[in-house]
């Protein structure tokens, strides 16, 4: 039977405005934070949103997509710090080798923390990576002939940087939010294609049913510990940029703050979101900024918007927006 | 290395192991009722030693401290869950968990403000002080014997309370299905208000018991935390026998590799975790399934 096929009515629909900043994600985030620098009270604060914006997309890879909450993501900013301070300062690598140096001491480490950690599941796993960071926490202390201790690893100020014929002075504020913003919009680039390819719908399986994930026959434990250690070496970049940016790396990199910082972040912009990170850094970094001219106890305020945030915006800023959204829709 | 000092040290490893005890206990009643990782015990903890000062510079009697104290922030325990925690169950664990690890962040900033931020020091009560001399055996000080017995009371009193009373067939009951419970017509909510307030209470006391032994300072609660988690996970979550036995196990290990090995004795307890957790991932005594 043979039925009239009516043409495919290719409606002049409304622009579909979500779905396009989807589409165009990484060349919209970019821009937006190539104008920051404008937008913010002060370059500081610009380079702090974009590095820990950065950290926060890493933790989110694991977080907000895969569904693990890691508390120790803290280690590999760390590891990424200090691997490419010990490369510039003891060393005597170039930056560019030192960055790699230090992306790979933070997906070696995450390599072995997430071997050990993802055997555990659920708020277990959540304990023993906030225990294993601890440990590499007090390794760090104890090395001091490596690590500096206490007093952080000094020594390590790039002046200016060699890219083929062109000589970039690093001292110049400008110059080196530009630069680090290229391996941010790098790293973003590859975390965008990754989300996009079947790995990025298999951590997403994964993080809405586990078993359900393994009965569809994907190796989980496999995946798993891929979206560590990817989350891990991103989180290490960020490091890495972080060392360079400040010419000396701390022992807090490596502190259980610093993973708590992740978790609120992500949270505050929306976990499993591409933009949610950024804005949840942003807005985190400019309340800090903000509170601590008035007190020295910000940390209360920090406090409390997490408890606000956990309470009325579990979905964080930008989460609640895009819900908000998709229900007006029809 | 002789015998004595050796003792001493295992003697110290069980007094600090007690204190883990006392905290691991808290959060694993916490967990297994309620499915709440507390990630504000730590501050809890150093809330109780805090309020310890306060109430024995107020009154200065230790005793009257150590029956205040657990029921002061107890009753701290009981607001965090009724206005804060409750309005969260149901939205996955992780909410909880991030929810308490931020009143972690407020409770030590308020106590930084109240107190301020350099350490205090604790002493120990006159009629703890000093110690009993076993020949051949070595020199026990009188206040750890104290803190040692304390635990092994309470421990045994919350033993009795949740295997021998009507309250505790009912937690027990609560925490395998809440809703069957609900449903026989015990007020649930209840049962999970007054286990919140008696696992914070729990964390006060430890942190008072542990006052004199190390120093009271706003962040004391973090680095106990972890060393409170690193017992969970050894133990197995939400097992009692399992926690007691890993925080002895810890204290001990902790104590004695800071004799032999000074240096590893920040990291020995995480190696045993990480040794523990290759063989049994819930830990010695967890019970495989975790899918709250």
């Amino acid at each position: 039977m043979i039925r009239d096929i009516a043409p495919v009515q290719i409606a002049p629909t409304r622009i579909d405005w979500p779905m396009l900043a989807q589409r165009w994600r990484v060349p919209l985030l970019a821009v937006g934070l190539a104008a920051l620098p404008w937008i913010v009270p002060s370059q500081a604060l610009a380079v702090n949103i974009l590095i820990f914006g950065l950290y926060a997309t890493g933790f989110n890879l694991l977080f907000g997509f895969t569904g693990m909450l890691s508390f120790g993501h803290a280690a590999f900013f760390g590891a990424g710090a200090y691997g490419t301070g010990i490369a510039l300062a003891r060393f005597g690598i170039g930056w560019f080798g030192a960055i790699g140096t230090g992306i790979a001491v933070a997906s070696a480490l995450a390599l072995l923390i997430g071997a050990l950690s993802i055997r555990s599941r659920g708020i277990y796993f959540s304990m023993v990576t906030l225990a294993l960071a601890q440990l590499i926490y007090y390794i760090a202390l104890q090395a001091t002939g490596w690590t500096g201790g206490e007093n952080g690893l000094r020594g390590l100020t790039v002046l200016t940087l060699h890219i083929g014929p062109l000589t970039l002075n690093f001292l110049d504020p400008t110059v080196k939010y530009y630069v680090i913003l290229a391996f941010v919009v790098a790293a973003l680039w590859a975390v965008s294609r990754l989300l996009n390819a079947p790995f990025g719908a298999a951590i997403e399986a994964i993080r809405e049913n586990e078993g359900r994930a393994a009965a569809c026959g994907y190796d989980v434990k496999r995946i798993k510990l891929v979206a560590f250690v990817l989350s891990g070496s991103i989180c290490g970049l960020a490091g890495a940029l972080n060392a360079l940016h400040l010419s000396i790396v701390p022992i807090d990199s490596l502190s259980y703050q610093t993973s708590g910082l992740a978790v609120i972040m992500v949270l505050l912009g929306g976990a499993g979101t591409f933009f949610g990170p950024f804005i949840g850094a942003a807005i985190f970094l400019l309340i800090e900024d903000v509170f601590s001219l008035w007190t020295v106890h910000w940390q209360l305020f920090a406090g409390m918007v997490f408890i606000l945030a956990v309470l009325f915006l579990p979905h964080g800023v930008w989460g609640t927006l895009v819900s908000w959204r998709k229900g007006r829709e029809p | 290395m002789s015998f004595d000092l050796i003792m001493a040290q295992l003697f110290a490893g069980v007094a600090l192991g007690a204190v883990f005890v006392l905290l691991s206990t808290g959060l694993s009643v916490i967990f297994g009722m309620l499915g709440v990782v507390n990630f504000a015990h730590g501050a809890f903890f150093m809330v109780g030693a805090y309020a310890g000062v306060f109430i024995l510079a107020l009154t200065g009697n230790f005793w009257i401290a150590l029956a205040a104290v657990p029921l002061l922030v107890g009753a701290m325990g009981l607001a965090v869950e009724r206005f804060l925690v409750r309005p969260l169950y149901g939205r996955g664990s992780d909410y909880p968990l991030l929810l308490t690890f931020g009143l972690g962040y407020v409770l030590v900033e308020v106590v930084r403000i109240l107190f301020g931020s350099d350490g205090m020091p604790f002493e120990t009560p006159e009629l703890l002080t000093g110690g009993i001399d076993i020949e051949g055996l070595g020199y026990f000080q009188t206040y750890r014997l104290f803190v040692i017995g304390m635990t092994g009371l309470l421990m045994l009193c919350l033993w009795l309370l949740l295997e021998r009373t009507r309250y505790g067939l009912i937690i027990r009951a609560a925490s395998r299905d809440p809703e069957i419970v609900a449903v026989l017509g015990v007020d649930v909510r209840r049962v999970f208000l007054l286990v919140f307030g008696l696992g914070t209470g729990l964390a006060a006391l430890a942190g008072l018991l542990a006052a004199p032994m190390r120093t009271v300072n706003p962040e004391m609660g973090v680095t106990v935390l972890i060393e409170a988690f690193v017992v969970t996970v050894i133990g197995g979550m939400g097992s009692l026998l399992g926690g007691a036995i890993a925080g002895m196990l810890v204290g001990i290990v902790v104590s004695l590799t800071a004799l032999f090995m000074p240096e590893m004795s920040t990291i020995s307890m995480f190696a045993l975790m990480a040794l523990v957790l290759l063989v049994r991932p819930y830990g010695l005594f967890g019970r495989g399934v975790l899918a709250r």
